[in-house]
């Protein structure tokens, strides 16, 4: 019989390092010092546990969640899918996933964002669901458009997706950003410029999938999410240590 | 070669970005969408032990309050078991141990209630001192930060809390440890969070 141990070490080589001097605003918000590197106890492997009357049923379908009634969000219309699973490539099931983005036109429904493109007064921008037991997820929206920012004075965020994904433990929390194949502003962006690993960045460029494309109504893209995966207890009877 | 392991690789951390709020908290972003909006009560009504404040800013390398953070806590119950099934023993109806809040974009402060929580089991042996775990996510934050507030009226425990001594700089302890006032009858918990300079903050690899 083997119990769940901790999480796997997280590999920090395939992460943006907190100090990226291409990404202007991270050099003042990254800590300098080490991190102390902390085994998992209690606190670690556990994490908040949600359910379906925390969400609404249309909470995953953006194009319909801020529209008035017989109206809808303008823009090209996706259907995002896929799986969140674990680095021993097990499902995680009924786990938070929430997502943010901008409107067709690049603009955030945002108190702070001045950008000239205009809102879309059917369009909120964000959607949340649960995984079902096979770690699937599903959310209806339109395709994100570009959007500037001050990074350099000609900086263009390409078309992307915020997601954040809790899994089972606290130190699974992981929030990133989704882009989508083909975007000729992916090899420039200075976000994603962050991530030394460029087999990492692909994890993060959802890809057309045509056979979830339902005709004649919505393109769909599949992105799988992968949170950290967990250590069987094999031959350990510790009793020393914290 | 030898054979192949298999395992996939966790997704990388990308920045939450300065509208985090529409995803998160789309209320502060200035519209309102949802049934309801998660993480607003962390300790519910029913938990026991002593209803507490707790405050803070996020600041900088430049010395200034950040005002675009969100953070989230995740804490056990006064009796140390948190809402999970691994957690230890059951926990108060109500009672998630979760919550998020953000700061407030003139002053950057950030505050949330909830309870004092207990003392919780140490890793094999031995018991780790009241805490509370937090996740700070923003702009420029790559990949969200990890730290732990500890209560200033614990300094018994505190001492013997197996991850504040692994620290080996002692005086680095002390920025995880917020100083306990009083307001109004309620005892209030100030934790500022530094992210750089001489007093940087103590922050996790978990």
């Amino acid at each position: 019989m083997t119990t769940p141990g901790e999480f796997y070490q997280r590999d920090r080589t395939l992460h943006p390092p907190a100090h990226t001097p291409g990404y202007k605003t991270s050099v003042a918000r990254s800590p300098r010092y080490s991190m102390i590197s902390l085994q998992n106890s209690v606190g670690e492997i556990t994490g908040p546990v949600f359910g379906h009357n925390d969400i609404d049923a249309g909470d995953n379908d953006l194009i319909f969640n801020y529209a008035k009634p017989g109206e809808s969000a303008i823009g090209e219309r996706i259907i995002l899918h896929g799986r969140v699973l674990d680095e021993n490539g097990r499902p995680v099931p009924n786990t938070l996933v929430e997502i943010w983005q901008a409107n067709a036109g690049g603009r955030y429904r945002h108190k702070k964002d001045t950008y000239l493109a205009p809102i879309d007064p059917n369009f909120g921008g964000c959607g949340r669901t649960l995984t079902d037991e096979n770690g699937y997820y599903f959310f209806r929206t339109i395709k994100p458009g570009a959007y500037p920012w001050r990074n350099y004075v000609n900086s263009w965020r390409p078309a992307h997706i915020h997601l954040s994904v809790f899994g089972s433990g606290f130190v699974q929390r992981l929030i990133t950003q989704l882009y989508f194949e083909g975007d000729p502003f992916l090899p420039i962006c200075p976000i994603i410029q962050t991530i030394p690993d460029p087999e990492a960045v692909d994890q993060l460029i959802a890809r057309l999938d045509l056979n979830a494309t339902i005709p004649l109504d919505s393109v769909a893209y599949k992105f799988d999410v992968v949170l950290r995966g967990r250590r069987s207890t094999l031959f350990e009877n510790r009793l020393e240590g914290n | 070669m030898a054979q192949n392991l298999n395992y996939l690789r966790e997704t990388a951390s990308q920045t939450a970005g300065p509208y985090v709020h529409i995803g998160l908290a789309p209320g502060a972003a200035g519209f309102d969408i949802y049934k309801q909006e998660l993480g607003w009560d962390i300790a519910g009504p029913n938990a026991a032990g002593e209803r507490i404040r707790v405050e803070g800013r996020v600041i900088d390398g430049m010395g200034a309050p950040i005002k675009d953070v969100l953070l989230e806590v995740w804490q056990a119950n006064a009796a140390g078991n948190y809402a999970h099934p691994e957690g230890g023993s059951p926990v108060e109806d109500g009672f998630r141990g979760w919550g998020r809040v953000i700061t407030d974009f003139d002053t950057g402060e950030w505050g949330f209630d909830t309870v004092k929580p207990g003392k919780t089991r140490g890793r094999n042996v031995g018991t780790q001192a009241p805490h509370l775990n937090l996740w700070i996510v923003a702009r420029g934050i790559n990949i969200g930060l990890n730290t732990r507030m500890y209560f200033s009226d614990e300094a018994e425990a505190n001492a013997t809390d197996p991850v504040l001594n692994l620290i080996e700089w002692e005086n680095r302890r002390a920025t995880l440890i917020a100083a306990r006032s009083e307001r109004d009858g309620t005892p209030v918990y100030r934790f500022d969070i530094r992210l750089q300079g001489e007093d940087e903050t103590v922050f996790f690899d978990v």
